[in-house]
């Protein structure tokens, strides 16, 4: 049994000692909003926060959590900066097919955490591992940018 | 409510009251009393409780479209966009075939265009049905009655009824045939930046995406697939797969197999412990040279058809004063979605049901019919929202294949391809060649155009019957011979040449390859000519004035005259294409290492009637950079017949730290509204190569670009 801390609630799962905690949450705790992409670390769709920092979870095993605190899209709206973040999407229309924008919310929420105003630079340097096939980047710039400010 | 429209208590109990009404064209207006919103049809549903739902009869594929054909309906119906849900259409082609392909099919920036009209008379009819009643209910004539935001008012009375407490009566009225359409200058929605109606539930993980969905009992597969196209599995070594703990089936069909699992990682641990061996079929030994060879030789010796000449070609092309010939070339391309394919099926002796995002749901209805043995009636698709499409979601090979694997067990099956199965196991934008030649007159202008495409045809894999030999298919020449411009004499033809890959269309399907080649070559004959190369375009476009218009547009907006740094340069291309008008500059700098970095993109783009002006923003700003993406990093390429790319490290894209700027203007001609999901992207690519081609002097004849090509030598 995997004891795991998800979006404040403690869980038991069942699960190999190699699965991803992208499948534990998507097929043992139903929690459908982090996203497969790509299985190795290169799109950022299965972004979440292990205590506080985003990680890719299709490549972190849930056996590896350990106690840390795990949050995903479905509680990030939760914290302040995840509410900014979901708010500007919103606001500024970043959202076109949506599949990788978890992930993206969830990047962007982790820097603007710790950078509560992040210049491009740092914008770029934070999410330039989650892909987007609509591109939507100069968007999710912007609205970075908007969640900042307010 | 008033009395004599209260519902029964049966109805009540089975879950409200359905209405539907459809268009004058496809008249079916129905009470549902039990079978729930999928076996009614239209494009209006209004429950007794007073919830709203419109049908939208195109996929939401992050295009938008959900906004836009709401937008349509609601402005006719007189509801506010957030008084709506809207509910993906199920397969049924008599209500919600698109008109211009007279298929359920959504693609080739179609959407817009073909229900701008029917869906404002859906709403329209829908409207004057609602008035009807309420005016009945009243004693009053329809014309004392108005509405607003879901209401029927009687002003003198200051009597109100919301549209809920009135659609039972309203669906028993008859509809008018011709429904009076609001004028432009009445709109509320359409022409304003309304939200999107898709969004909330994509920003807080709730949205449901074929991939997500969960269906009791149902169990998760991932499969194994041959690795050439048209190998068949000869035998499969299954016992280490079974002992995986929580790996319940291994399934077999003849070109894949796969693994059932509790969840889709047992599934997955099970299909890396299978033994497949493969008889790798007729295409083991396929290459990228070998296929680029073969292409090469029907260009030489194949029969071309002609799409369109006009003027003596030949004799011009003797007469003038210089003559230029070019060759491009463009790769496969795979989709590249961020949802990889999957699909979810499970399969009774009474019935099948997909849960999936297709874009042809009544072509993924009619395979898993076939397959099942089941009448195409029996088979329920329940259409999902999209991860991204761009041609991909056209074909219903994976449907297939899942319908193959489920009606082998019991339960529900979910099947989850991984990326690189997505990749290697797509359906790919063909490749091309193309051979052009022009003669320039004494003052530079062209006095003749040549453009010759050699491809395969795409429509083989969409047709019944295939594609006969002899036909010309009109995607392999859009955007050659449907230029901006006007040539004294031209000559678009076509050899056709399929090659052994499956293929499928591409977002900015034909225009995305030709209009590369065109405004490529047109910027050579620029150059050559030395002249400025919108001076150049412009020169052609007397009788263009919405081309003008969007390219004078662009050039202003981008500072097109404005002088550059060494090694750095703008491009401009210019298209109409899916009857909208786009012109692009893209401004890039080129390292001394042949590294490009893009530093603005600047778009001027006429849709005519914008329905929705920010998503129309949004389409050109993603599609550019879509097409940007393409033509800097992607080209599917083939050895010992496997695809050799297979992951977003090999098969990369842009990121946001490669993302310059983006301005788009729009210009109000007030025309028709045109499409727009594929404009951007078939602007990018030649504005990028013809921005190289100022930055370093080097012309961009093949995609991907290649470095290479753009290093500056030290000694230089």
């Amino acid at each position: 049994m995997i004891s795991l801390k998800i979006n404040g609630r403690t869980y038991s799962v069942q699960a190999p000692d190699d699965m991803p905690l992208l499948w534990v949450l998507r097929d043992l705790l139903n929690l459908k909003g982090t996203k497969f992409g790509c299985g190795i670390a290169q799109c950022g769709a299965c972004t979440v926060h292990v205590d506080g920092r985003p990680v890719r979870s299709c490549m972190l095993s849930a056996a590896n959590v350990g106690s840390r605190e795990v949050t995903t899209i479905e509680a990030i709206g939760q914290k302040e900066s995840g509410r900014r973040i979901q708010q500007a999407w919103l606001d500024l229309e970043v959202v076109q097919c949506g599949y990788c924008q978890s992930g993206q919310i969830m990047s962007a929420a982790a820097l603007v955490e710790r950078n509560p105003s992040p210049d491009d630079a740092e914008i770029d340097a934070a999410m330039a591992g989650n892909i987007c096939r609509c591109a939507t980047y100069a968007r999710i710039r912007a609205a970075i940018k908007s969640a900042s400010r307010t | 409510m008033t009395g004599h429209l209260s519902i029964s208590r049966r109805k009540l109990i089975v879950g409200g009251l359905m209405v539907a009404f459809a268009c004058s064209t496809r008249a079916r207006s129905a009470t549902s009393k039990a079978t729930g919103p999928s076996t009614i049809g239209g494009f209006v549903r209004i429950s007794q409780e007073g919830g709203i739902s419109l049908v939208m009869p195109s996929v939401e594929m992050g295009q938008g479209v959900y906004t836009a054909e709401a937008a349509l309906l609601a402005e006719e119906l007189d509801v506010r966009l957030d008084q709506i849900a809207a509910i993906a259409a199920p397969p049924d082609a008599s209500l919600y075939a698109q008109p211009l392909f007279k298929a359920q099919m959504t693609g080739g920036s179609t959407s817009i265009r073909g229900f701008w009209t029917p869906l404002r008379q859906a709403g329209a009819a829908a409207r004057s049905m609602l008035v009807a009643a309420a005016a009945q209910a009243w004693g009053v004539h329809p014309d004392e009655c108005s509405t607003k935001d879901g209401t029927v008012l009687h002003s003198s009375t200051g009597r109100v009824l919301r549209y809920g407490e009135v659609a039972e009566l309203a669906a028993t009225l008859p509809m008018s045939e011709h429904p009076k359409l609001k004028s432009p200058g009445d709109f509320r929605i359409i022409g304003k930046s309304q939200r999107r109606i898709d969004t909330p539930v994509k920003v807080n993980g709730s949205a449901v995406y074929g991939i997500d969905v969960a269906v009791d009992g149902m169990k998760t597969a991932a499969v194994v697939i041959s690795p050439v196209d048209g190998g068949k599995v000869k035998s499969v070594d299954e016992t280490d797969a079974r002992k995986i703990p929580g790996v319940i089936d291994v399934l077999h069909i003849g070109d894949a197999v796969a693994v059932v699992g509790e969840h889709y990682w047992a599934a997955r641990a099970g299909v890396e412990a299978l033994n497949v061996d493969w008889d790798l079929g007729p295409n083991a030994k396929l290459t990228t040279a070998s296929i680029r060879a073969e292409v090469a030789k029907a260009a030489d010796e194949g029969t071309p058809l002609k799409a369109l000449e006009h003027g003596d070609v030949e004799a011009r092309l003797r007469s003038a004063a210089k003559r230029l010939t070019a060759e491009y070339e463009l790769p496969f391309l795979a989709h590249a979605t961020m949802e990889p394919i999957n699909t979810t099926v499970h399969v009774r002796p009474d019935g099948c049901d997909i849960w999936v995002g297709t874009q042809t749901p009544v072509v993924a209805q009619k395979h898993a019919a076939r397959i099942t043995g089941l009448p195409v009636d029996k088979v329920t698709l329940h259409n999902h929202l999209i991860g991204g499409g761009f041609g991909r979601r056209l074909q219903a090979d994976t449907i297939e294949q899942a319908v193959r694997f489920a009606k082998q067990v019991p339960y529900p099956l979910k099947i989850i391809w991984t990326r690189e199965q997505d990749i290697r196991h797509d359906r790919f934008r063909p490749c091309y060649l193309d051979r052009l030649a022009a003669g320039l007159d004494e003052q530079g202008r062209p006095s003749v155009w040549t453009h010759r495409t050699t491809s395969g045809t795409v429509r083989r894999y969409f047709d019944e019957d295939g594609w006969p030999d002899g036909k010309l298919d009109k995607d392999a020449v859009d955007g050659a011979w449907d230029s901006p411009y006007a040539f004294p004499a031209i000559r678009v033809d076509w050899i056709r040449h399929d090659p052994p890959v499956k293929l499928n269309w591409w977002r900015g399907v034909g225009p995305t390859h030709n209009v590369f080649v065109v405004e490529s070559f047109l910027d050579e004959l620029a150059h050559t000519a030395g002249q400025d190369p919108i001076t150049y375009r412009r020169s052609l476009l007397d009788a263009n004035p919405r081309a003008r218009a969007v390219l004078d547009k662009v050039a202003d907006a981008a500072g097109w005259n404005m002088p550059s740094e060494p090694r750095t340069g703008r491009g401009v291309s210019l298209h109409q294409n899916f009857g909208t008008y786009a012109a692009l500059v893209v401004e890039v700098a080129v390292a001394p290492s042949g590294e490009i970095s893009l530093k603005k993109i600047v778009a001027a783009v006429d849709c005519g009637i914008q329905i929705n002006p920010d998503i129309v923003r949004a389409q050109i700003e993603g599609g550019v950079l879509f097409g940007l993406s393409a033509a800097l990093f992607n080209g599917i390429t083939f050895d010992e017949g496997r695809v050799q790319q297979g992951n977003f490290n090999d098969y990369r894209q842009l990121r946001i730290n490669e993302t310059p700027p983006i301005e788009v203007h729009l210009l109000n001609s007030g025309e028709r509204p045109g499409g727009l999901g594929e404009v951007g992207t078939v602007s990018a690519a030649p504005a990028l190569g013809n921005a190289i081609f100022a930055a370093t002097g080097v012309r961009i004849r093949r995609l991907p670009i290649d470095r290479k090509l753009l290093s500056k030598r030290e000694s230089s």
